[in-house]
């Protein structure tokens, strides 16, 4: 129980910094809807959106989002924690398996044939679609200039990189993501992926992504992608691709030593 | 005889240039109405995918077409190659979806009869099992694609197999194709949404047996 013996003002004071210490301690806690690629997990969830289904129209309609998150990106994550399941119990001393999907898919070519494709296609599936969620949003701000000047570094001109992204995504053929990237040595590029392929594999880190499988577009643009990738730019969410650079910055995307996910003895 | 006419007309239309005669390609009529295959396809996804989706595979195929006789008659080897990619997307899409188009039928489904039916229980051991081998490698895609039923001439036998994005089945394996379907989202996610499999399934009641019959006897023929 506890007991207060300061006078009612510097209870009043004392309340006021307690309810700070809380609002500050909750902050530093809040998740961003990456940070589970990076911990080692028995079964991932399906995380939910930053933001209803209804909050990124008229650009994203509230029928694909819902269908794209309860649909396909259910059925990666579902998909992805059977083939973890089996590939752990088939090979119980095999730390690798044990790590984050993260650190998996960083090292695709590790995991044994037999799960390889299942792992690369609904790991990648689950990793793709968070970072597409996470780098749209119903109010983007303006470019900051650091991230702006980044840009220019690599492409010249904001608008040569709007440009070449866009084009990039009218004409890719089949499935797959346009992708913006950096690099350790902190280039940006454009990259694209076929299928659930990641650039994570190729030891890059993604800031920026755009779903070009017909599932992210066709029930509101059917055949007119061009449509999808303009209404896209307006999702697209400056400050939340500078804290995701943030996050493959920072110890929160590396792998621990020791850190694998034990089940419980 | 009104539709052959029809079809006639619309196939040829002659450009000359440089004094050598060229076909454009042009997008087949569909045997039948946009609606006539439904419950099985909407009415909205036949209109769209044979007038949006497949009249672009057509319109792109013969610029592409264009480009690559310029390459060819100035010697630009590295251009000719270049567009390679092009030419496959394309030209796959144009070939797939004229097959596709005439493997489906408003009186469809049922079951295959004669040589057909005896080749399938030949080499897939049933009717059934062959269906049940085709719907699973088919849902089993990743990403755009199309599942076969191929003929393979070196061997005499009916094989199942897949193909990724709009790869024409003869051109990247050799088998002829005979029954194809179209699992790329724009075939079915107006109707089916991410439910592939339902989409798989109901394929079968709209399959032209009649149609897949005649190109087996046309490959066994030869």
């Amino acid at each position: 129980k506890f007991v207060c013996n300061i006078g009612s003002g510097n209870r009043k004071m004392a309340t006021y910094i307690l309810l700070l210490l809380f609002a500050g301690a909750f902050s530093t806690c809040e998740m961003a809807i990456y940070d589970v690629i990076a911990e080692p997990a028995e079964a991932y969830e399906l995380p939910d959106l930053p933001y209803q289904y209804t909050e990124l129209e008229p650009n994203i309609d509230e029928q694909t989002l819902e269908v794209h998150h309860q649909g396909h990106h259910r059925s990666y994550t579902d998909k992805m924690n059977s083939a973890l399941a089996e590939w752990r119990e088939e090979e119980p001393s095999n730390d690798f398996a044990r790590s984050s999907i993260l650190e998996i898919l960083r090292n695709v070519e590790q995991i044994p044939d037999r799960w390889q494709t299942a792992i690369k296609n609904n790991g990648g599936g689950y990793v793709n679609h968070i970072l597409y969620w996470a780098t749209m949003c119903p109010a983007p701000e303006a470019i900051s200039s650091n991230l702006k000047s980044a840009i220019e570094r690599s492409f010249g001109s904001f608008e040569n990189f709007k440009e070449q992204f866009t084009s990039t995504a009218k004409s890719l053929f089949g499935s797959g993501y346009v992708w913006l990237c950096e690099d350790d040595n902190s280039r940006l590029f454009i990259l694209t992926s076929a299928n659930q392929d990641s650039p994570v594999s190729k030891g890059l880190y993604p800031i920026l992504v755009i779903d070009i499988w017909e599932h992210a577009y066709y029930l509101k643009h059917q055949y007119r992608r061009p449509d999808y990738v303009t209404s896209w730019w307006n999702v697209a969410c400056w400050q939340e691709v500078e804290k995701l650079q943030e996050f493959w910055h920072s110890d929160g995307s590396k792998v621990q030593p020791q850190q694998i996910w034990r089940p419980h003895m | 005889m009104l539709s052959a006419v029809r079809r006639l007309s619309n196939s040829v239309t002659v450009v000359a240039k440089s004094g050598i005669l060229r076909q454009k390609h042009t997008l087949p009529a569909l045997p039948y109405g946009y609606n006539d295959l439904e419950p099985t396809i909407s009415g909205d996804i036949m209109q769209l995918h044979h007038q949006k989706h497949h009249a672009t595979y057509v319109n792109n195929l013969n610029k592409v077409e264009e480009q690559l006789k310029d390459c060819v008659d100035s010697g630009n080897v590295s251009g000719v190659i270049g567009l390679q990619s092009a030419i496959k997307f394309n030209g796959g899409g144009h070939i797939n979806h004229s097959i596709f188009w005439e493997n489906l039928s408003p009186n469809g489904g049922g079951e295959p009869e004669g040589a057909l039916k005896s080749a399938i229980e030949k080499d897939f051991g049933s009717v059934d099992a062959f269906r049940t081998t085709l719907s699973t490698n088919t849902i089993a895609i990743q990403g755009s694609g199309w599942g076969w039923l191929g003929y393979n001439k070196e061997t005499g036998r009916l094989q199942i197999t897949t193909c990724a994005n709009q790869d024409p089945l003869q051109g990247t394996t050799g088998l002829v194709p005979l029954f194809g379907i179209d699992v790329w989202e724009h075939a079915y996610y107006l109707q089916y949404k991410n439910v592939r499999p339902d989409y798989v399934k109901a394929i079968w009641d709209i399959v032209n047996w009649k149609d897949v019959t005649d190109r087996y006897q046309q490959v066994i023929g030869n």
